[in-house]
């Protein structure tokens, strides 16, 4: 059991499983808590990105976006069943991935950074023009998501399980997709593009799919956060959104999506813990975020894991 | 859309892009020379809108807030390089934009602590306050056109600084083979100090002159610092000149657009739809254009690097 990669995983889970039992089964740290696993969802999907091939994505919170107004459009064509709407946002945030990263995967290093901010910034732009859904001021949602017309997503306990099991079913897809032979042609493309290329590896096809399926991930993290706040905004997909999810793999570290889960579960609690405490937040937030990169470089995991 | 209109979309087009050229040129220039990806350029143009606004509002004057504002912009700039930048010059990118993420985070909430969340005005200097008539009926702000020509100037003057000084000889050798440079025995730390300065004195001074038509307010600089971004990845990263034409087509395209956009869609809808598709359109069509230039040519317009 001395790999962290399966032990440190486990033991969030279990902690996530028990957290209800042990008191903190009141409103708001429940709903904090499954807000810090919906980042977690799309932190581990961004890590299959960065982490995997080395794409450092500055759109991913459009992905989020995707899956949120899916939720949006329906809902306002009065649409609600969870075997329409969940599928409906994991569709549009993988073709809107596949559209936009069959153009952005052709660049590389800065000019891919550049490319999905770019592309993040189109969609969060069209968001806030779209007058019926609310524009810049968002569209609050009548109801949570149903399941075969029951409200059982109202119901806080249920809907922390059902964020409980979707981010453990996408950690474990993702952990499986890293350590198959896609994940390694994906990593090694990463490291060597030449030598990959001559073994005959073409890049592009793995690095599109790998696209691709971090956005189907995405756009789940984006049905889950919708139903979560019950309300969507534009503010959703804003590059600053991306930013914090690129944070929340680093701080966890990049030794595996276990770190990306860690990552933002620190990231949604300390930024929970710090808006309560005081009102400038971001005073202090700002440069702890500067201090993790300065001396933090194994991130959180690389820290247990020297400890 | 008639011609009048076209001619002030089209000078206030050209009057965002000299702005624009101004954040860019810092930008492309500290990206070209030591491959750093600097996310918060675009506060320091905050920073230098409140400088200006606050120092004016202090003297009383314009003109000395302008003067002022522009050696305050600068040592802000290198108290930056200072305390952060420096240590991550040989670190990744992802580094260096989480970094740099940081640091918009803390100024953004700091011009509020300091200033406040609300607003701050900086009146027109008087002595540009009337309107130019440009054509019969047609009165354009002097202001905007001061904007644009003091912009040109600068960017005549950073031509020259780049084109014909020594200086300037080795910042353009140094965003083409920054290795080779230091390897002749440049500081290159120094010669980067140089253009950090100098980069974010521009950025502060874009800040300042467009302090008077904007609002100042806490995030002012990010929407403009994306927009920086597409500049120099049109123009070629590390390439004045790139920049320079890059924030002109950005300029031009975004602002005629949103006032073309809504025109043209009308031809196909109905008023209401057609304003609404329109405005959409507009504000996605530079990155239209981005994603466009960059299918046909991956490196940029002008790429620095051969």
């Amino acid at each position: 059991m001395s790999n962290p990669r399966l032990w440190l995983p486990l033991l969030v889970f279990a902690g996530l499983a028990a957290a209800p039992f042990l008191g903190l089964g009141q409103g708001h740290s429940l709903t904090l808590l499954a807000r810090g696993m919906i980042f977690g969802l799309a932190a581990v999907s961004l890590m299959l990105l960065v982490g995997g091939a080395g794409l450092v994505s500055l759109g991913h919170a459009a992905m989020m976006g995707m899956g949120a107004y899916a939720v949006v459009v329906l809902d306002h064509a009065g649409i609600t069943e969870a075997w329409m709407v969940f599928p409906a946002g994991i569709l549009a945030a993988a073709l809107f991935a596949l559209l936009t990263g069959a153009i952005a995967i052709r660049t590389s290093g800065v000019h891919f950074i550049m490319i999905t901010l770019a592309f993040g910034q189109m969609a969060f732009f069209t968001t806030s023009s779209l007058a019926i859904y609310g524009g810049d001021d968002g569209y609050t949602l009548f109801n949570r998501t149903e399941v075969f017309g029951a409200r059982w997503l109202e119901n806080r306990l249920v809907f922390h399980f059902v964020c409980l099991g979707l981010l453990v079913a996408c950690w474990a897809l993702v952990q499986m997709l890293l350590e198959s032979r896609f994940g390694r042609v994906l990593r090694a493309s990463r490291e060597n593009e030449t030598r990959a290329r001559a073994l005959g590896f073409a890049p592009y096809p793995y690095r599109l799919l790998a696209y691709v399926i971090a956005g189907a991930m995405g756009g789940l993290a984006g049905v889950l956060l919708a139903n979560s706040a019950e309300f969507v905004a534009p503010a959703y997909l804003a590059w600053q959104r991306s930013g914090d999810l690129l944070f929340m793999v680093i701080l966890g570290g990049l030794a595996g999506p276990h770190g990306a889960l860690v990552g933002a579960l620190a990231f949604v609690l300390v930024e929970e813990w710090l808006s309560h405490a005081m009102e400038h937040w971001r005073l202090v937030f700002g440069p702890l975020l500067i201090l993790c990169v300065f001396f933090l470089r194994g991130g959180i995991v690389g820290l247990l894991r020297r400890g | 859309m008639n011609t009048t209109l076209l001619l002030v979309q089209g000078l206030n087009g050209l009057q965002f892009g000299v702005l624009l050229f101004l954040v860019a040129a810092g930008l492309t220039l500290v990206f070209g020379v030591m491959d750093f990806i600097n996310l918060a350029h675009g506060v320091q143009y905050m920073v230098g809108a409140y400088l200006g606004a606050s120092l004016a509002a202090l003297t009383g004057s314009f003109w000395l807030g302008l003067l002022l504002a522009l050696p305050a912009a600068l040592v802000f700039g290198l108290v930056l390089e200072f305390l952060v930048f420096r240590h991550l010059y040989d670190r990744d990118h992802l580094s260096q934009v989480l970094a740099t993420f940081g640091v918009i985070l803390f100024l953004n909430e700091g011009v509020k602590v300091v200033f406040g969340a609300a607003p701050m005005q900086m009146p027109v200097p008087e002595l540009l306050s009337g309107g130019v008539p440009l054509m019969d009926g047609l009165l354009y702000p002097t202001y905007r056109l001061a904007i644009l020509a003091a912009g040109l100037a600068t960017a005549a003057l950073l031509w020259f600084l780049v084109e014909r000084t020594r200086a300037g000889m080795l910042v353009r050798a140094g965003a083409t083979n920054a290795p080779m440079v230091a390897a002749l025995g440049v500081d290159i730390r120094r010669l980067f100090m140089l253009v950090f300065g100098f980069g974010a004195m521009l950025a502060g001074f874009a800040g300042v002159m467009a302090a008077p038509i904007l609002s100042v307010e806490p995030g002012m600089g990010d929407n403009l610092l994306i927009l920086a971004f597409v500049v120099i990845v049109i123009g070629g990263i590390g390439s004045v000149r790139g920049a320079f034409v890059a924030a002109l087509l950005v300029g031009l395209v975004e602002t005629i657009g949103r006032g073309l956009m809504p025109d043209l869609m009308r031809l196909f809808m109905d008023a209401s739809s057609a304003r609404q598709t329109g405005a959409a359109l507009a504000s996605m069509l530079v990155y239209i254009v981005m994603a466009a230039i960059l299918a046909f040519r991956p490196a940029g317009l002008f790429p620095a690097r051969a």
